[in-house]
């Protein structure tokens, strides 16, 4: 064990050199580092968003919401293909994630069938003999437009957080149905949140002027309306809620431009269709002049203006009773589209700037002080053998850093008290080395009998405890969740950097000290 | 040539042994309390588990919390809980779950801030939703579980399983008293404290197995020795070791304790209670039950383990 190969010694000290090399950086503000030469390496440790202040949100997608959105808009066209067929049928609903309906006629039941699998290959039908049908989306569909929705949702929602201009958001999948967005610098996520709250679906659609709202509400509802509430009551003179045709005429996927500007001195905002979008609504004010139609966000009625003539030009103004602010929102939400299935925010986590600042210098002094501790504590009850602990210390604190900048790896303040608590616990190595080696002298063995004896004796041992606590680690890696998490990567990066500095370095330096001064005996 | 200042000369010749059966009567009842008040009064669960809102702000100037109360009360939104946070001028507000799902959390913390009103600095704000609140208890539960299974098998694998049901009871018993801890204090349980008992079971086992390492080794070593002179041997042996480790480890989670700021302070405190208690549960716990149920000697003598494996290795 006293012998080390030559290979070997160059391996520990370039491990080391590089050690410190890669950690160096974080000892600079990046005002400093952009200074310094290229060939150093500038990757500094990333800090999570509890150190560095900002918002993290946990988001959970309604995929059960739009299947349910998307099973209303099928049923229109089961209607149709039932009264195109001329097929009787009563009770046409959606119920449990399933379109469902009774078929009057029994002997018709297989013609039924064979129309209404037509309508989408991913539909499945099931009628029983008694002429109870339900149409529902095969475990297959419903698994890939779940991952469709999700997947659709995270762009909106990158497109959205982009144009209010937040730094290097973070916006990742989580699980199956859930998106996690992470926001440095935003210490007030409201205006975030409500934008991603909203689903922003836009149709126009016909306001049925035919029947009133409440003869509507009290069972003369015409087929194929619905009563929308109006989005701000106040403001639209009174009038809560409007009868309007469920039949959209045109859908805001079809706009390319939404801006907000002013109209008579009031916010409003401005918008372009495509051209289908814009042939559609030519059409369908051209069918309807005089009559109202209705602006819908998200089931609510903006306003309901009459068309007064054709608009042809594809484009348009919706006003309402809008702030500059939420004017800007609109148009911000229109841009980015519409969010396939609502949103909910499960988990909130925000941390203002000073208190992240406040947390990193606590972290720092505390972290300081332990080290300085047991350095002193272990130069104290070791003497020279202690202070070769410590400079192993120092180069497993270095390990620390440049793996944990390397790696890319998040540090949060549970992580910072992870380093200092493996500060404590990476001398323990050291300290059953020493203590192996303090017995075997006396025991009365010869001087390189019982430092050899240490090491290997110790070894064992050594590896029992590491490995039990690394079992901790990455249990808390693979369950924890944040800040936690963070702790849970400096404790286990910590435990294997500190293997190899107790074991290794520590080794060498007593190696080179045999050599160097040819001690007769040990001071220990 | 630089000598320690502080050098322990000889090795102490403690009878542990005497003490046991003090020591298993103490930890039993410390068992039982802790295990009967988190039964009855239960642990006071940070919003990570329990759901809810919370916000720490900074007023100008010292806070007036009874205005303050006055103001989130009139909401309705629940009990609301302020109290200072390290300085007067700073307010931790607890604010519980909303019925309704997870939506109601938002608007509660937006309803909250407005009637706080202006001149508030709002340094942190966390809002845990029923979802997400059940499935951090269950991991968590999970976690702490897993983790006393795989250092069991680990011990198990390493040694005879006599000593990993020795390891394993010593640590539930670390574990258990420390949940005890927490709720007789009332401090409260969050994922932080969730990850130091992970670390105390991890670092109470480091101990152990340092201790079941030495016992082995003097099985082997002193043929004929009495088991209870051996257990006193091993752990004398070993004395200075587990005194110096649990100072080392002490003085970085002191420092903490004192420097790391409010946010670690549970972290701390947990750890501190974790590495004292996981000292004594090697010595008075883990030790003496090898005692009565001895691993087979034999069968450790034969075993080639430990050091010898390792003396051929480069």
């Amino acid at each position: 064990m006293l012998y080390f190969a030559q290979w070997k010694v160059l391996l520990i000290c370039a491990v080391c050199a590089l050690g410190v090399l890669f950690s160096l950086p974080n000892l600079f503000t990046p005002a400093q580092l952009a200074w310094l030469p290229g060939s150093i390496p500038h990757k500094q440790v990333a800090l999570g968003l509890d150190l560095r202040g900002g918002s993290y949100l946990l988001l959970e997608v309604d995929v059960a919401a739009a299947q349910t959105e998307q099973l209303n808009s099928l049923v229109d066209n089961v209607r149709d293909v039932l009264r195109n067929a001329k097929i009787g049928y009563t009770g046409l609903n959606v119920e449990n994630n399933a379109i469902v309906f009774t078929i009057r006629d029994t002997d018709r039941i297989e013609d039924a069938r064979g129309a209404l699998a037509k309508i989408d290959p991913s539909l499945g039908v099931d009628i029983s003999p008694d002429g109870a049908g339900k149409m529902q989306f095969t475990a297959q569909a419903t698994d890939q437009r779940r991952a469709q929705a999700v997947e659709q949702s995270i762009e909106i929602i990158r497109r959205r957080i982009d144009e209010t201009g937040t730094k290097e958001p973070t916006i990742q999948q989580q699980g199956q149905d859930r998106i996690l967005v992470e926001l440095p610098g935003i210490d007030n996520p409201e205006h975030v949140k409500a934008l991603l709250g909203k689903t922003a679906k836009l149709t126009f659609q016909l306001v049925d002027t035919s029947v009133s709202v409440e003869d509507a509400r009290h069972g003369r509802m015409p087929p194929g309306d619905e009563i929308l509430p109006a989005e701000d009551r106040a403001a639209r003179g009174g009038q809560a809620a409007y009868l309007v045709r469920k039949r959209v005429m045109v859908s805001g996927d079809t706009l390319t431009d939404a801006q907000a500007t002013f109209q008579n001195n009031e916010p409003v905002v401005s918008f372009r269709f495509d051209a289908v979008g814009a042939k559609r609504f030519g059409d369908a004010t051209r069918e309807n002049v005089g009559k109202p139609f209705a602006i819908v966000l998200d089931n609510k009625v903006i306003s309901a203006p009459v068309i007064r003539e054709p608009i042809l030009g594809g484009s348009g103004i919706i006003s309402g009773s809008f702030t500059v602010q939420s004017a800007s929102d609109l148009a911000l939400l229109l841009r980015a589209g519409a969010l396939p299935a609502p949103i909910t925010i499960l988990e909130e986590r925000t941390v203002g700037p000073d208190l992240g600042a406040d947390s990193i210098h606590a972290g720092a002094v505390a972290s300081i002080v332990g080290v300085a501790l047991v350095v002193i504590f272990m130069f104290l009850f070791y003497g020279l053998f202690g202070l070769f602990a410590d400079l192993a210390l120092f180069f497993n604190l270095c390990l620390m850093l440049a793996a944990l900048s390397l790696l890319g790896a998040t540090l949060t303040l549970p992580g910072i008290a992870g380093i200092a608590l493996t500060m404590g616990m990476a001398v323990d190595a050291n300290v059953l080395i020493y203590e192996r080696i303090r017995e075997e002298v006396r025991s009365g063995r010869t001087m390189l009998s019982s430092l050899e004896a240490g090491f290997t004796r110790a070894f064992g041992t050594i590896l029992d405890s590491h490995v039990t606590t690394l079992v901790a680690g990455i249990l808390l890696y693979w369950l924890g969740s944040g800040p936690v998490k963070g702790f849970a990567v400096t404790l286990s990066i910590g435990v294997l950097t500190s293997l190899f500095s107790a074991i290794l370095v520590t080794r060498l330096e007593i190696v080179t000290w045999l050599r160097r001064w040819k001690p007769r005996e040990i001071p220990l | 040539m630089i000598r320690p200042l502080i050098v322990i000369k000889r090795v102490p010749r403690i009878d542990f042994m005497r003490w046991h059966l003090f020591g298993f009567a103490f930890s039993l009842a410390l068992g039982a309390v802790s295990i009967g008040l988190f039964a009855s009064i239960g642990l006071n669960y940070g919003i990570d588990f329990k759901g809810g809102t919370l916000i720490e702000a900074r007023t100008e100037g010292p806070a007036d919390l009874a205005a303050m109360r006055a103001k989130l009360d009139a909401l309705h939104l629940g009990e609301a809980s302020l109290q200072n946070f390290g300085d007067p001028s700073e307010v931790l507000i607890r604010l519980p779950q909303q019925p309704g799902g997870d939506a109601e959390q938002q608007k509660a913390i937006v309803m909250a801030r407005q009637a706080l009103g202006p001149g508030i600095d709002y340094r942190r704000t966390e809002v845990v939703g029923p979802t997400v609140g059940a499935e951090l208890i269950r991991a968590g539960a999970l976690a702490t579980g897993l983790a006393l299974v795989a250092i069991l098998i680990y011990i198990w694998f390493r040694f005879e399983w006599q000593f990993g049901i020795g390891a394993t009871l010593s640590t539930i018993h670390d574990v258990v008293t420390t949940i005890g801890l927490f709720a007789i204090f009332r401090l409260e349980f969050d994922l932080t404290t969730l990850a130091a008992i992970l670390t105390i079971a991890g670092y109470s086992i480091n101990d152990t197995v340092v201790i079941y390492d030495r016992v082995r080794e003097a099985m082997r070593k002193h043929r004929t020795m009495p088991f209870r002179d051996l257990i006193n041997l091993a752990l004398n042996e070993t004395l200075s070791r587990t005194i110096l480790t649990v100072s080392t480890v002490a003085l970085a989670v002191l420092s903490l304790l004192f420097f790391g700021g409010e946010v670690l302070k549970g972290f701390s405190i947990a750890m501190l209670w974790g590495i004292v208690v996981g000292t004594y549960s090697s010595l008075f716990i883990a030790a003496p039950i090898i005692y009565y149920i001895q691993p087979n000697r034999r069968a450790a003598a034969r075993e080639p383990a430990g050091p010898d494996v390792q003396r051929s290795r480069p």
